[in-house]
């Protein structure tokens, strides 16, 4: 479904990703975990262009991410993106955040686009919540909400940039919970996370990067017990 | 005749005329904001475009007008400009006004617009919102929403500047007071009048602003809390 070759990205003299070759199948849930400086944030970002590629193509359904003919706005909309910071609208109440790309873009009707937010928001359990502005949610509600915005427009994968992180610790369960639902529904995922006991559970694959390489990849039993890289080792043993 | 007397005399004689002016400086202080406004939001677009030759364009216009007294703007188009084209005193006016206002509200909205998080426009972005549809829908709704505070600021600026179109013959406000208080020979009282008129003026405004502020707040947790109960 995604086919990454050669991507290579630098800030200036700054080369981030190095030599980046991945394929992500369909319903294939991908968890990319790294130490911080190692990418991977940044190779989520290039997956649907908020980063600018310096070299490499990406291919998503046989379209070149890296070609700058095509329309990259239409290819957005087929990919789900979630943020450390939720990027909420402030100014839209959590029914507005969810129905305005799905009726700008998708050209839906407010009607059928209110319908869909709402089944969404009974799956979170948020349907009370969608006439308040989004400064009244608490961290776990906002991301929940952020994933049922990117999930109206019914994309054909969901990209995660460590949706966990900026959570106090009580409110990550409630999201990673609906990540996994998500996954048992056959999302195809790229998960960027710390969170290890997710990427074991739920993840198909396995991605550790360091230095903007891929230095392993493996299923996650594999990877976390039999790492093959020191520097995986390395890695696994401070944080395990 | 003491003051109390003069200063009703004043308002007998004048206060009609005054009034009657007051809607002219009205008129001329609204006309010169919107296009006051429709200038500052396209030189702040120029400025935040990144594209050079549109962000030194909008530099040379904000130093130009930033850097001339507004009078001699006022002047300069009314004396300049109608010996070209011929322009009303109320249109030369107003324009000139908002020629000097927009540089002013330039400054304002790309503050505004910069200050909105990187986050909101990454996330319309991925969406696959344009990038037109997400400074519309996105951006420039919570620019305007933190931008309130100056703009009101600078609209006050804008009613008050337009006293100086006194000096082009429009019929305003305080062009009348300098005809009354040239009749009358009691300046001190009739300037006296006349700026209660812009207090009153300036107040009302003020109250609007603030009701159209509380209007648009979206933010916190009382908040929320209070319009449910």
């Amino acid at each position: 479904m995604i086919k990454v070759s050669n991507l290579k990205k630098s800030f200036g003299d700054l080369e981030v990703l190095k030599d980046i070759n991945v394929v992500i199948n369909q319903k294939e849930v991908v968890v990319v975990i790294g130490p911080s400086g190692s990418g991977k944030s940044t190779f989520l970002r290039c997956l649907n262009k908020l980063e600018e590629t310096t070299s490499g193509t990406i291919l998503l359904d046989n379209i070149n991410l890296t070609d700058k003919k095509i329309n990259i706005n239409k290819v957005r909309q087929d990919i789900g993106m979630i943020f450390q910071q939720f990027n909420l609208f402030p100014h839209k109440t959590v029914l507005e955040n969810i129905i305005i790309a799905p009726m700008k873009i998708r050209k839906k009707s407010r009607q059928e686009a209110e319908r869909m937010a709402y089944n969404l928001l009974e799956k979170l359990g948020l349907v009370e919540k969608a006439e308040t502005y989004p400064d009244s949610l608490s961290g776990g509600q906002k991301q929940r909400i952020a994933i049922a915005r990117a999930l109206a427009m019914e994309p054909k994968v969901m990209l995660f940039d460590e949706p966990t992180s900026a959570l106090d610790p009580e409110m990550v369960g409630e999201v990673l919970n609906v990540m996994k639902e998500l996954a048992k529904e056959g999302m195809t995922m790229v998960v960027v996370t710390h969170e290890m006991g997710f990427a074991r559970e739920v993840g198909d694959r396995v991605i550790f990067m360091d230095e903007g390489y891929i230095i392993e990849e493996a299923s996650p039993t594999q990877l976390f017990s039999k790492p093959q890289h020191e520097r995986t080792k390395a890695f696994l043993s401070k944080i395990l | 005749m003491n003051f109390i007397e003069s200063i009703v005399s004043i308002i007998q004689k004048h206060g009609t005329a005054f009034l009657e002016a007051t809607t002219i400086t009205i008129s001329i202080t609204a006309v010169s904001l919107v296009i006051a406004t429709v200038i500052g939001l396209v030189f702040a677009f120029f400025k935040v475009s990144n594209i050079w030759i549109l962000v030194k364009l909008a530099d040379l216009y904000i130093f130009i007008v930033r850097g001339l007294p507004l009078i001699v703007l006022i002047m300069f188009l009314y004396y300049g400009i109608s010996s070209v084209i011929v322009l009303s005193d109320f249109i030369a006016g107003a324009v000139a006004l908002g020629i000097h206002s927009g540089a002013y509200l330039a400054e304002i909205f790309r503050g505004a617009i910069q200050s909105v998080d990187r986050g909101q426009n990454e996330a319309a972005r991925s969406l696959g919102m344009t990038a037109p549809l997400t400074m519309s829908t996105i951006i420039l709704p919570q620019a305007f929403k933190r931008a309130i505070p100056a703009l009101g600021n600078q609209f006050i600026i804008g009613l008050k500047d337009s006293s100086l179109v006194a000096y082009i013959a429009v019929t305003e406000l305080f062009s009348h007071a300098l005809t009354a208080s040239a009749e009358n020979y009691m300046p001190f009282e009739t300037y006296l009048v006349v700026g209660f008129y812009y207090l009153a003026l300036v107040l009302i405004f003020t109250l609007l602003l603030n009701y159209v502020e509380n209007r648009l707040d979206t933010g916190g947790v009382a908040k929320n809390l209070k319009s449910k109960l």
